[in-house]
């Protein structure tokens, strides 16, 4: 799994038909310390997450399709947990 | 899926034996403005392509998903041999 | 899922039999900023998008599974067209 935040929420109206009443955010993946780490990902929302909220979710088909309960969906990202803290030795922000 | 070029053919004579039979390509990697980049990839040859054809080859585990690859220890593959594309207007052909 | 601009198209007469009909786009990559993000790639288009919209497109094993012969070797595919990307902080 990996770590991100949300960045904002995304519209679109033509779209894989099973995606139809699936909420899309853009998550943006970082490292521990809240540091951007890649591009921007696209990620199916299952925990009512919203912009600047930091977040736990997979970017591998299989989990994706069990988490959604959505068999030969094409889908990789989804976004499985809240993320409340981290403990990690030497933070440097802290 | 990437736009490459065949550079060359990939001789091995002993290889695993679920792999035998495939025509292996030497792919060079093409950017969408027809620049070759410094990326080659190993690819398994499905379209008969050959040396000096731009194709587009896919990578990871998608390339087992045609009939000579089925299930067999494949990574990358050359799926289609490229006629011509098109970027912001500008075409780009290919001489075959 | 990554968000991207088609920026082309790529006609190849000569494929997999699986992808017969298949249109073939090429997609730019975008950073959060909607600015540029590594070399753009080509993606099986199921949306009836074309050049100048933003998409969203699935990388991987699982880019073969939204066209109608599921079983081929496509590596990306564009599943959806992006009307906007609302970035209010909540």
């Amino acid at each position: 799994m990996k770590i991100g935040t949300v960045i904002g929420t995304v519209v679109a109206t033509l779209k894989n038909e099973g995606y139809n009443g699936r909420k899309l955010l853009l998550v943006r993946p970082e490292d521990p310390y809240g540091k951007k780490a890649e591009a921007p990902v696209v990620a199916v929302d299952t925990v009512c997450a919203g912009p600047g909220d930091r977040v736990l979710f997979v970017d591998e088909g299989n989990s994706a399709r069990l988490v959604l309960d959505w068999a030969d969906g094409c889908v990789r990202a989804v976004i499985v947990g809240f993320i409340d803290s981290i403990d990690i030795e030497s933070n440097p922000k802290k | 899926m990437q736009l490459g070029k065949v550079v060359g053919t990939v001789v091995s004579t002993q290889k695993s034996e679920s792999i035998k039979g495939l025509k292996l390509l030497l792919v060079q990697q093409l950017s969408h403005t027809d620049k070759p980049l410094n990326n080659y990839v190993v690819a398994v040859d499905v379209v008969q392509a050959g040396t000096g054809d731009v194709v587009l080859y896919a990578e990871g585990s998608s390339c087992r998903q045609t009939a000579p690859t089925d299930k067999k220890p494949v990574d990358g593959i050359v799926m289609a041999i490229v006629d011509t594309w098109e970027v912001g207007g500008k075409e780009f052909r290919v001489k075959h | 899922m990554k968000i991207g601009k088609v920026i082309g198209t790529v006609v190849a007469t000569r494929k997999v039999e699986s992808l017969t009909g298949v249109k073939l786009l090429l997609v730019q990559p975008l950073d959060e900023d909607g600015k540029p993000s590594g070399e753009p790639v080509v993606a099986c288009d199921t949306q009836q998008s074309g050049p100048g919209e933003t998409v969203f497109f699935i990388g991987g094993r699982e880019a073969s599974l939204p066209l109608p012969e599921p079983f081929n070797p496509s590596d990306a595919a564009i599943i959806g067209i992006i009307d906007m990307v609302s970035r209010n902080t909540r």
